[in-house]
């Protein structure tokens, strides 16, 4: 199966577009669906994030890799304005996101999730997919209390919808369980699928393979592609795991102290000499 | 892994049917003669607290925001419903109508009261919104305790002052400052209570059920990731907040209309306070245990008033609601508890929730 | 001269809230819990004041020790038999828990001592006259006013330069990183309750010689008023609760003289409220962002 995928997206190749930026061939013409440019955060005195762009292709797998406490999260809640930038514009789409709060980043369709796993823990995993579901699934709460026509008909919707969006992780047979009560590695497909019923044209994934074991971190790669190739979206993670980054992600966005100090292929950073300091330091001259 | 089964339409027909059978056998019993006075007179104030019980489990429970304020919406409802009843008085004598419509004016005078409060404050978290909330019953009950309305030929007169209240030698005061209402028509019934109950049911456990009751929970179990899906966190915190604050001034207007005077203190801080034992007691978010908690432990203690255990009735309320509370949440007594009871229900079935 | 009669009411007033505020504060802070049995704790020592002196004729400086160290044995047992069992149990729960310790001590005192309202005598008496007939301090006012800034001083000095002091800031930051670090959580938070009901004792006595009447409901007015200035200066904060303190009480004093007697707490709950809207910490209250 992933041997088609191949086929579909031949091996990435990354050209630059106008400004700092690199996209795959294959969006180039294409309106990116994030850019940033300038981005930059201050917490009191404490820069956190500094001159930060980037461009993602409307259907590239992107990746933002760093050492720890580089600010890749803090990019993430800049892009889902969890917090406000101090700096910088970021455009959704070519929409520039000014002004817009979490709730407004999300209706222009960026949806997130996150390091340490945010859940609705006392609702059921079906129902977890359904509050995803809300922006597309409308009826007004006097419908739902008095459970007129639209309540049932919507409902009906909502459900097959859900177990369709579970069906891609396989985990349709989960549904009535408690979302609280899942396996840690059930918890983050959960939460991916939770993201995915918003109908996002951006999908942020912070750390999904974060306590996965190898095998599920083989079929979580699998499924990011197959993700990006269903919804035809784009994918921006995050991610410890270099096997992962280096498997599924076409370009490579490395972050360091809150600064971009590396971006390309895979095999670019891989050899890129700032990189390899950033994460094993300095070789010590004799 | 907890499964929790879809069974909550099931769950809401039980519901139903406790009510339904127990306002029969309770219907039944009046009619055979075998409800003393004292304990028929509780019926109808037991039903207010069950209805101000399970709308405050919407604010407490479903949406998770302390309320410590929750008796100043009965008090809103309580007020404006007895106007309401005294000014329809010539022109909607059926007094089934006539108290259904002060119910609803008690009604939109609490949901008011909610958004009134709701809109400011909701964007304050935890304890702040608490002690708002517990702020605003006592503006409410301090408020009322100054209030001076009265109706005559020219309309309605309402003052914040005795001295600035002037009414025509025909007019009726209805409510006269610190003596509260007075000269109230009962209206209130069993039977109107049991409708209520019947209808606070129907708008909670529906709205739980919906898109907009899962957005609510969904907001309580995780704020941030509610609102990375597009849940908009200030609408339905103040849905919740308002329905529940509407139910509330349902309940208060029955209360209100059920006796002949009401002072604005019977809505106080310990009011509050009260609904929210019947809550905690009952079980956050269950509907069920709101509405169990709230008739039991309004009629026990009200029942236990006739023994000579009168004077230490309140002492043995409080001893119990701390070791209840202690039983409930401790791990080691909880533990200790668990087993006792498992052992002793080893022969018998199941243990059932 | 009858509006600074009334900033002396008001900060005299203001400086009993406080110091019933600082107990509220200090609890909130260390043990994240709102004491509601705090208010009732007040009533307990004035109890204790009263019988003391009124019954049995002891001088008034051995009635409030009595009542001093009866509130903070008090204090830690209701923590120690109460609250300690909940320490992992959600906030709710521990809040009904003290509202079931604040009606067995209401209800204790009124089996006990009689529901009847008892006059108190006050523990000093009489008025410093500065303008006489016009302008005067009661003794009892100077004495609040005093007790107050000492307890500020006493527990600024303590929470900053004493070992327990230090560890009670601790654990109001992390209680695990603290126990980490060798620190007796349960020993702090013992320590915490039993200041805080000593300060309730000294309080009581100082509210019942301003207002000389005494039952079992004393406390729970003053309680709730006490914990709005805790709030309304920041809960958890020491400073926050003087300043609130004395704010709550210089508010209570002008608007029962210049808006209506029976409005006070109407206005007294709204100002509190529009300083939430605008600054939702309280006055001295830190803003702590969730970490996403």
């Amino acid at each position: 199966m992933s041997e088609q995928k191949k086929n579909n997206y031949p091996k990435p190749k990354l050209v630059p577009v106008p400004s700092t930026n690199i996209i795959p061939e294959r969006d180039v013409d294409k309106r990116p669906i994030l850019e940033c440019r300038h981005l930059g955060i201050d917490f009191g005195g404490l820069t956190a994030v500094d001159d930060f762009n980037m461009a993602i292709g409307r259907t590239e797998i992107a990746g933002l890799i760093g050492p720890n406490g580089a600010g890749k999260t803090t990019v993430f809640n800049l892009l889902t304005k969890v917090y406000q930038p101090t700096r910088g514009t970021v455009m959704i789409d070519g929409r520039d996101t000014a002004g817009k709060n979490t709730i407004q980043v999300n209706h222009m369709g960026v949806a997130r999730t996150f390091q340490n796993i945010r859940l609705f823990g006392n609702l059921t995993v079906e129902e977890n997919v359904k509050v995803g579901l809300h922006e597309r699934m409308k009826y007004s709460a006097v419908s739902g209390i008095l459970r007129l026509p639209s309540y049932w008909k919507k409902e009906k919707e909502a459900h097959e919808k859900a177990l369709e969006l579970l069906s891609i992780f396989d985990m349709q047979d989960m549904a009535g369980y408690q979302a609280g009560s899942l396996p840690y590695g059930a918890q983050r497909r959960l939460e991916i699928v939770r993201a995915l019923a918003t109908k996002p044209s951006l999908l942020l994934l912070d750390e999904p393979a974060a306590g996965m074991n190898p095998s599920e971190t083989a079929e979580l790669m699998n499924n990011i592609r197959k993700i990006r190739d269903t919804f035809q979206i784009a994918i921006m993670l995050i991610e410890h795991d270099m096997n992962l980054v280096m498997g599924v992600c076409e370009g490579i966005c490395v972050l360091n102290f809150g600064r971009i100090i590396a971006k390309g292929t895979p095999d670019d950073i891989q050899a890129n000499p700032a990189v390899i300091e950033a994460y094993l330091g300095k070789r010590k001259e004799a | 892994m907890k499964k929790k089964l879809n069974k909550n339409s099931l769950n809401g027909f039980i519901n139903y049917g406790i009510i339904l059978v127990v306002y029969l056998v309770l219907q039944f019993l009046i009619g055979g003669g075998m409800v003393s006075n004292s304990l028929q007179s509780l019926l109808v104030p037991a039903c207010c607290y069950v209805v101000m019980a399970m709308s405050l489990n919407l604010t407490v429970g479903i949406l998770g925001e302390l309320s410590l304020g929750h008796a100043g919406f009965m008090s809103l409802g309580a007020f404006s419903g007895i106007v309401t009843s005294i000014l329809l008085q010539s022109v909607l004598p059926a007094v089934p109508l006539r108290l259904a419509v002060s119910m609803a004016a008690g009604a939109l005078a609490g949901g008011l009261g909610g958004v009134i409060v709701g809109v400011p404050v909701l964007r304050l978290r935890g304890d702040y919104l608490a002690i708002v909330t517990l702020a605003f019953g006592q503006i409410i009950k301090n408020i009322i305790m100054v209030l001076y309305v009265g109706v005559d030929g020219t309309g309605l007169h309402v003052a914040l002052n005795s001295d600035r209240f002037i009414l025509a030698e025909d007019g009726t005061t209805i409510i006269k400052g610190p003596m509260g209402a007075v000269g109230v028509t009962k209206l209130a019934s069993f039977t109107a209570g049991f409708v209520l109950i019947l209808i606070t049911l129907l708008v909670v456990q529906n709205l739980v059920n919906s898109r907009a009751g899962r957005a609510i929970m969904a907001l309580r179990d995780n704020r941030i990731a509610a609102e990375s899906v597009g849940i908009n966190v200030t609408k339905y915190k103040l849905m919740a907040f308002v329905i529940s604050a509407a139910l509330a001034g349902a309940a208060g207007a029955l209360f209100g209309l059920n006796y002949s005077s009401t002072v604005a203190s019977k809505f106080d801080f310990n009011t509050s306070i009260l609904v929210l034992v019947f809550v905690v007691l009952g079980g956050l978010g269950s509907i069920r245990g709101s509405m169990i908690a709230a008739a039991l432990l309004y009629v026990l203690p009200e029942l236990l008033r006739s023994f000579d255990i009168a004077e230490y009735r309140m002492l043995i309320y409080a001893i119990i609601l701390i070791l209840v509370m202690l039983a409930t949440n401790n791990p080691t007594l909880k533990n200790f508890f668990g087993s006792v009871f498992k052992k002793k229900k080893k022969p018998a079935s199941r243990t059932s929730k | 001269m009858s509006f600074l009669n009334n900033v002396i009411t008001g900060i005299s007033l203001g400086s009993i809230y406080a110091i019933i505020a600082l107990g509220y504060t200090m609890v909130y802070g260390i043990a994240k819990m709102l004491n509601f049995a705090h208010g009732d704790v007040i009533m307990v020592g004035a109890y204790m004041v009263f019988f003391a002196a009124g019954r049995f004729g002891l001088p008034s400086v051995v009635g409030v020790l009595l009542a001093v160290v009866v509130c903070t044995v008090l204090g830690v047992v209701i923590e120690r038999l109460a609250y300690k069992p909940l320490r992992q149990a959600p906030s709710l729960a521990v809040l009904i828990t003290a509202i079931g310790v604040s009606y067995f001590l209401q209800n204790g005192a009124q089996i006990l001592w009689g529901a009847a309202t008892k006059r108190f005598t006050p523990v000093v008496e009489g008025t410093l006259e500065l303008v006489p007939g016009q302008l005067g301090i009661s003794y009892v006012a100077i004495l609040s006013v005093v007790c107050c800034i000492a307890v500020m001083a006493a527990l600024t000095l303590f929470t900053t330069r004493t070992r327990m002091g230090k560890a009670m800031r601790a654990c109001s930051e992390d209680k695990a990183a603290a126990q980490l670090m060798g620190i007796n959580v349960d020993a702090t938070i013992s320590s915490t309750f039993a200041i805080g009901s000593a300060l309730a004792a000294v309080a009581g006595v100082l509210m019942c010689s301003a207002y000389p009447v005494l039952s079992p409901t004393t406390g729970s007015m003053p309680g709730i008023r006490a914990f709005t200035a805790a709030v309304f200066g920041g809960i958890g904060s020491i400073p926050g609760a003087l300043l609130g303190g004395i704010l709550l009480g210089i508010i209570e004093t002008f608007a029962k003289a210049y808006i209506s007697t029976d409005l006070s707490d109407a206005v007294v709950f709204a100002v509190l409220i529009v300083v939430l809207l605008v600054k939702p910490t309280g006055l001295m209250g830190r803003y702590v962002p969730e970490k996403v």
